[in-house]
């Protein structure tokens, strides 16, 4: 994703290189994993479909690989069909993430365009545009995503993919609204608008580029919650119970009772896929999070300083210089050393830390 | 007292919208439901077409606002109809028979999570960096996990491998339903397992949610001034920190609670609990489209209250939120 930087923007960021080599190095460790599982998903998306060892709805009719335990011609075991289920694995979790990441892409883009055009229009519009998220917000999603598919006639993919957006827009709507407010009073937009820009160049070229990151924090939201619902769906049995999905993966584990024949490889992987993607998504999430607030980053970036644990938002800590030489005297030698003019100097140095300084023998 | 009927408004209005959506879906969408129905059900006489057709709203007898308003009448008198698949049952008398079950196990486990992930997520805010702290992206893999799928890896390993927990129900079979020791133990230990999948998936987002908000709030001046004046440690976390680092939390309680009742709900199906999830799944899989518009709004409502009541505990905690009303 490219993002074309403003003419009026910051000149240091024009002439900094595009590709940063420690700028990886730098990301929270989260983020790093959660786009590294991420990956791995996204590459079984991409090559899985091409490399399935068998077609994943062909029902092999021989009553030895019916509920055939993992094996080396069949990696996952077979369903009570006697189908592969890493064959159905693969293509699943291709069908998952496209849903996924057409919802999350459209649903995204209704809240940018309800969030924006809330907070510029502002008075009427604004409050009715808010009230709508609101209300759709706090309405319980999965019992009107079930009543809305339920009434169509045809289950598919494209179904599921309409349905989901039009319900997805409402959290990051609020967000970016908030976000487009606060940007819309600071003094560069007021700039751009006393040079003659008009509000869509300002919106497009200003404020949108401003909020990249709340965008693509509320795409993860978004896709998570794309991938949470579909599965869910699927699972109950409202989508095109032909096509494999890990929705439908599971619906037949559960409808063709794989838990009580003990098939656990049945229902096992894809769950596991879904609880996969979603952890590198929650990681990624809160990675993002870390890298706008350094406060929530974990222990990796603390430092330890005299024995006091540091964060990276910490002020900068005022500590007692190593080793002062009261500590090397012994006791007698300390007390008697008090009492000389020298003592005064280091006196303010020796004040109550409220940690002891560590004795090292070997410095005696 | 503004506040809380701002918040009022609100819900009223979230409501109607529901109630209007509820309205509008049978009627904006392609299809026809009463002959989904009809082929379904072969045994349904046909004069009863003209009486599904006028219980959805199909056939539209009279103008458009006169169905709405009888329409706003039933459901007001809560009379959803008559329940398609055991046909002479009344929707609301299903409704009636499974509500009980889903608002004890959801209720009572969101509760027992809320309480527990808050509590986490102060201890480990307080102790950033703590062990605690460092176990927070593992629990983040158990947000991550859709309940059901939970619940089957739980019925898997307790109730199959090593028989521990019941296989599924509401209660043991044999049991009549009462007020009575024997029914009530039972039901309290088939409920043990699927409220733990509740609370064990939803731990992690309040831990998270009330850590990352006390993180914030030890770096408020205020926090320091208490620990400046050699405040014992557990009144800096309780009363200085924790106590407003509570306030979003609450906030986002209600929001939040839509996604855990419909987390729960499909978990009811794994355990073949007898709840409004498993009505629901009924619903579904049969194209009882009246007792699916009915138990939408059950829902609905259900969280709207909830919602309003939480309001209510956050006037009665937040003192700002009392201060508005006495500054307008």
């Amino acid at each position: 994703m490219t993002i074309t930087l403003p003419v009026s923007a910051d000149p240091a960021a024009l002439t900094e290189p595009p590709k940063d080599a420690g700028r990886w190095r730098r990301l929270p460790t989260k983020a790093k994993a959660g786009t590294v599982l991420l990956g791995v998903f996204i590459l079984a998306a991409i090559i899985g479909p091409l490399v399935t060892p068998y077609d994943p709805s062909y029902q092999n009719p021989s009553p030895d690989l019916s509920l055939k335990a993992p094996s080396a011609s069949h990696l996952l075991g077979t369903t009570q069909s006697g189908q592969d289920v890493l064959s159905q694995l693969l293509v699943g979790i291709r069908l998952t993430l496209e849903l996924a990441v057409i919802v999350g892409a459209v649903a995204t883009a209704l809240s940018v365009i309800v969030g924006v055009s809330a907070a510029f229009l502002g008075g009427f519009w604004d409050d009715v545009l808010s009230l709508a998220s609101n209300v759709f917000l706090v309405i319980p999603a999965l019992p009107l995503l079930i009543l809305l598919l339920g009434y169509l006639p045809q289950k598919g993919q494209t179904a599921t993919i309409i349905v989901l957006s039009v319900l997805g827009w409402p959290w990051g709507a609020r967000v970016i609204r908030a976000q487009t407010l606060a940007i819309r009073n600071r003094d560069f937009i007021a700039a751009s608008r006393e040079t003659g820009e008009g509000t869509w160049r300002i919106i497009t070229y200003e404020i949108i580029p401003n909020e990249i990151s709340l965008i693509a924090a509320s795409f993860v939201n978004t896709v998570l919650y794309a991938i949470g619902a579909s599965v869910a769906l699927a699972f109950i049995g409202l989508a095109d119970l032909n096509s494999w999905s890990l929705g439908t993966m599971l619906y037949w584990a559960q409808s063709q009772q794989a838990l009580q024949l003990g098939a656990w490889w049945w229902f096992a992987p894809p769950g596991l896929a879904v609880a996969l993607i979603g952890t590198a998504l929650v990681l990624l999430n809160t990675g993002m999070d870390e890298l706008g607030n350094p406060r929530l980053r974990d222990a990796s970036s603390v430092a330890k300083i005299g024995g006091h644990r540091l964060h990276p938002a910490d002020p900068t800590p005022v500590l007692q210089a190593t080793v002062p030489q009261a500590t090397t005297r012994g006791a007698l030698a300390g007390f008697l050393h008090s009492f000389s003019r020298s003592s005064l100097q280091r006196a303010p140095l020796q004040g109550a830390p409220r940690r002891r300084a560590p004795r090292r023998g070997g410095e005696r | 007292m503004s506040f809380i009927i701002r918040r009022l408004v609100f819900y009223l209005v979230a409501a109607w919208v529901a109630l209007t959506a509820n309205f509008f879906i049978p009627r904006a969408m392609p299809g026809n439901a009463v002959q989904d129905i009809m082929s379904k059900f072969p045994n349904l006489q046909p004069s009863a077409y003209k009486a599904l057709e006028a219980m959805l709203g199909v056939g539209h007898p009279g103008s458009i606002w006169h169905q709405y308003w009888s329409y706003l009448d039933d459901v007001f008198h809560f009379n959803f109809g008559t329940d398609v698949t055991e046909y002479p049952a009344k929707v609301s008398t299903l409704l009636f028979e499974t509500i009980p079950w889903t608002l004890t196990l959801v209720g009572s486990a969101t509760i027992i999570a809320f309480v527990l992930g808050t509590g986490l997520g102060i201890a480990a805010g307080w102790r950033h960096g703590g062990w605690l702290d460092r176990v927070l992206p593992g629990l983040m893999f158990f947000q991550a996990i859709p309940y059901f799928f939970l619940a089957l890896i739980l019925l898997e390993v307790l109730a199959i491998s090593v028989h521990i927990f019941p296989l599924g129900q509401g209660y043991a079979g044999g049991l009549i339903p009462g007020w009575h020791w024997a029914f009530i133990g039972s039901a309290i230990y088939h409920s043990l397992l699927p409220a733990f999948t509740i609370v064990i998936t939803s731990v992690a987002g309040w831990m998270l949610q009330m850590r990352n908000v006390m993180i914030t709030t030890i770096g408020e001046d205020y926090v320091l001034a208490g620990q400046a004046k050699g405040l014992p440690n557990h009144r800096v976390v309780f009363t200085y920190a924790a106590r407003n680092a509570l306030l979003p939390q609450l906030q986002g309680f209600g929001l939040a609670l839509g996604f855990v009742v419909s987390g729960a709900i499909v978990m009811e199906i794994v355990f073949s609990y007898p709840g409004i999830g498993l009505l629901l799944l009924n619903a579904v899989t049969s194209n009882d489209f009246p007792l699916m518009q009915a138990i939408f709004l059950v829902i609905t409502f259900t969280v709207l209250l909830a919602n309003l009541i939480v309001d209510l505990v956050i006037v009665f905690a937040d003192p700002r939120a009392r201060a508005r009303e006495v500054a307008r």
